[in-house]
């Protein structure tokens, strides 16, 4: 008890206090409970991955790179899809619907535009990187290497030229018109006489290189090192998309998916970021494209159906729309299910049909559905924030004692 | 600026209420020195000591048309520099759609809207936002999965040059930015009173604190003139003095104030002029307590005395 001068509160009345400070104390670590229990185990990880230092989460980072980077050499008992599929031909056909999944995760997830119609950047990308270097193919040889970035160009330009237009649509709207769009691309493909239709392009390049025995490293047959390429490409993307998700460039698209018409009023200028996501998705499309047709060696007109970027969209929307983390996951999963499983393979869509539908009703924002950050200072503004008030209610409990 | 216009005493430009409650526009900048801190935290590439008294805004003869229906028939008046400027009107009256033509929602079908001598019709949204006129939101239109945080800083991107390029390579541009939007969103949140929420999501805050992150992410974009829409719309009576005191303190940092709002008591108490409209029409543009004794306006909202039917 104190021993100043002060007027002393009954001790009924703080015992009666105490009650309802543990009382509340309780509700509150109850409730929070209940939000991690709500999270799922995926919210709970996040939460934690939060919490940890940078130094730690950096360390984390690294082995769980390095244990992706030995996947095909390790070639784990169960993981492996292996006597069906090459394991490492799957690991590349993973890392490439998963770099599809970070790039459409930036039109779906970050600006809420829904595309349907993704394909055709991929498409886009295929053809760009088949008809520079495939013998087949009357225009002007290149080395393969360069079509990346020449693909990522082409795929921008598409993007804009196909946004402008469609951008001014909204919702079920859009996601008509890119349905349409990705049909043109198919189609355009097969009419127009250079695209060779049905026949396509054989003997895509590849990276130089050759080993001992005279094989190109980047054989078709060799997945090793294409999945390489695929992760590395894909850890720079995700590192990209990161920076741009704590960035101005972020926050507009965010608030544009939010609330479009509040945004515009906040002054971001909406149809811009708008054209930009496009462009960007439709960028890392284009990639993931010239990434598929150099190591597949071979494009025509019949890989770029709607059905196939229906499962990019599914990709996204299992993982967890605007999670990037979930996006690579998701389009992982989508890839890997079919080949592990060789013998469901043949009920794939009914599969994720059915997957999709349960991942609605039971965790609408996906498997991983965490939070973007979208501030890059934020977590030392929120630290200071929770700081600040810890002092403050010490101060209260202190005066209260 | 601000002592030359405190040294020229315009009567018929200022309005000066016989109220003692009111404080006449012209007052304002000597009754500075409360929130300066926070004002300058919040905005420190701001002119504090703005002229006040002068035209900001000119409303000219706005026309708008939906189909055959009238909203808003030849409505002309001014917003002055540094003074709280209240709309009212019955429902209907036209006060909403005057805001959305003024902040580019709608096109008018004739007339012109004028900031600062520049007309703003004609101009994009985000245009007009950046030009210096920010808006709130009659029911709110907070960015729901973002944090309290987050959408004050969407609102200080308005005045942010950072390109997609710069943010994707995180250029030393990018970086100074957003360390800056850091400590002035937080000012800001503080200058509201609700930094401790800066961290929570803004559809898991409380309703006033919601209406308040909405001023907090107006105020962001720097504005010239803040327009409010219904702000204590669902408030109780001390979350409205509580809001009153707030209004005051924005205009008293220098921020222009054009304020629409039904409930009487928080438009007389906190306005400096008055201008009311009736079926899209401008029936009065005055004072708060001429306001008040204006047949015209008491018959607007009361209907006509009865023996005047016969």
């Amino acid at each position: 008890m104190s021993t100043t001068d002060g007027p002393t509160p009954l001790p009924g009345a703080k015992a009666s206090q105490a009650a309802a400070d543990r009382q509340s104390k309780k509700g509150g670590a109850g409730t929070s409970a209940d939000a991690t229990h709500k999270k799922g185990l995926f919210g709970a990880w996040s939460e934690k991955w939060q919490a940890m230092p940078r130094q730690k989460q950096w360390l984390y980072l690294i082995v769980v790179v390095l244990i992706a980077y030995a996947l095909p050499v390790i070639n784990p008992p169960i993981l492996s899809t292996e006597p069906g599929n090459d394991f490492p031909l799957a690991l590349f056909s993973m890392a490439v619907y998963a770099l599809v999944a970070v790039g459409l995760n930036i039109v779906i997830g970050y600006a809420g535009l829904l595309d349907l119609g993704y394909i055709a950047f991929f498409a886009v990308g295929s053809y760009t990187a088949a008809m520079l270097t495939s013998p087949d193919s009357p225009f002007v040889k290149i080395p393969y290497l360069w079509t990346i970035p020449l693909a990522i160009v082409v795929a921008m330009c598409v993007g804009v030229i196909l946004g402008i237009p469609t951008l001014r649509l909204r919702g079920d709207y859009l996601a008509i018109v890119t349905l349409g769009f990705g049909e043109i691309i198919r189609i355009l493909a097969t009419l127009i006489p250079a695209m060779k239709g049905q026949v396509g392009f054989q003997n895509v390049g590849r990276p130089p290189g050759e080993g001992a025995d005279g094989i190109p490293i980047f054989a078709n047959s060799n997945g090793t090192p294409w999945y390489w390429l695929t992760l590395t490409i894909l850890i720079i993307v995700l590192f990209l998309a990161g920076n741009l998700e704590r960035s101005r460039v972020g926050r507009s698209w965010i608030a544009i998916r939010e609330d479009e018409d509040a945004a515009e009023t906040m002054g971001v200028p909406t149809f811009k970021y708008k054209v930009w996501a496009f462009a960007l998705g439709a960028g890392v499309g284009g990639m993931s494209g010239a990434l598929f047709a150099g190591q597949v060696g071979f494009v025509n007109n019949q890989k770029f159906d709607i059905v196939t970027s229906i499962l990019f969209v599914a990709a996204v929307v299992l993982g967890g729309v605007g999670n990037k983390v979930g996006a690579v996951f998701g389009g992982a999963l989508v890839a890997y299910i079919p080949l592990r499983f060789t013998a469901i393979a043949e009920y794939k869509y009914l599969i994720f049909g059915i997957a999709l539908m349960l991942i609605m009703i039971y965790r609408p924002k996906g498997l991983i559905p965490a939070r973007q950050r979208l501030l890059a200072y934020g977590q030392q503004a929120y630290q200071r924030v929770r700081e600040t008030s810890a002092k403050k209610s010490a101060v209260v409990t202190e005066k209260e004692v | 600026m601000g002592a030359h216009s405190e040294k020229v005493p315009v009567p018929e430009e200022v309005p000066v209420p016989a109220h003692g409650s009111h404080k006449p526009a012209i007052e304002i900048v000597e009754s500075l020195d409360v929130d300066e801190a926070v004002a300058e935290a919040a905005a420190p590439e701001r002119d504090i000591d703005v002229a006040v008294g002068d035209d900001l805004v000119e409303v000219k003869n706005l026309t708008i048309k939906f189909g055959g229906l009238v909203a808003l028939d030849n409505v002309s008046f001014t917003i002055r520099r540094g003074e709280i400027l209240g709309l009212i009107g019955p429902n209907g009256a036209g006060k909403t759609t005057c805001f959305n033509a003024m902040t580019g929602v709608y096109k008018p079908t004739s007339g012109q809207v004028l900031l600062e001598g520049r007309q703003l019709n004609g101009m994009k949204q985000h245009k007009i936002t950046r030009a210096g006129l920010a808006r709130t939101f009659q029911n709110i239109r907070l960015f729901g999965e973002m944090t309290a945080l987050e959408n004050v800083v969407v609102g200080l991107d308005a005045r942010h040059k950072t390109s997609v390029v710069g943010a994707l390579l995180r250029l030393p541009r990018h970086q100074r930015e957003e360390k800056s939007s850091i400590e002035r969103g937080m000012a800001l949140l503080e200058f509201v009173g609700i930094a401790e929420h800066a961290g929570a999501l803004a559809r898991n805050l409380s309703y006033g604190s919601q209406r308040r992150l909405e001023i907090a992410r107006a105020l962001a974009t720097d504005p010239k003139l803040l327009c409010l829409d219904e702000p204590a719309a669902g408030f109780n009576p001390a979350e409205k003095e509580d809001l009153m005191a707030l209004i005051r303190t924005i205009r008293d940092d220098g921020y222009t104030v054009l304020l629409i709002e039904h409930d009487m008591k928080l438009v007389m108490g906190v306005t400096d002029r008055i201008v009311v409209l009736e079926f899209g029409k401008k029936i009065a543009d005055d004072v708060p307590h001429v306001i008040r004794e204006d047949p015209k306006v008491v018959s607007a909202y009361l209907g006509e005395p009865e023996d005047d039917f016969a």
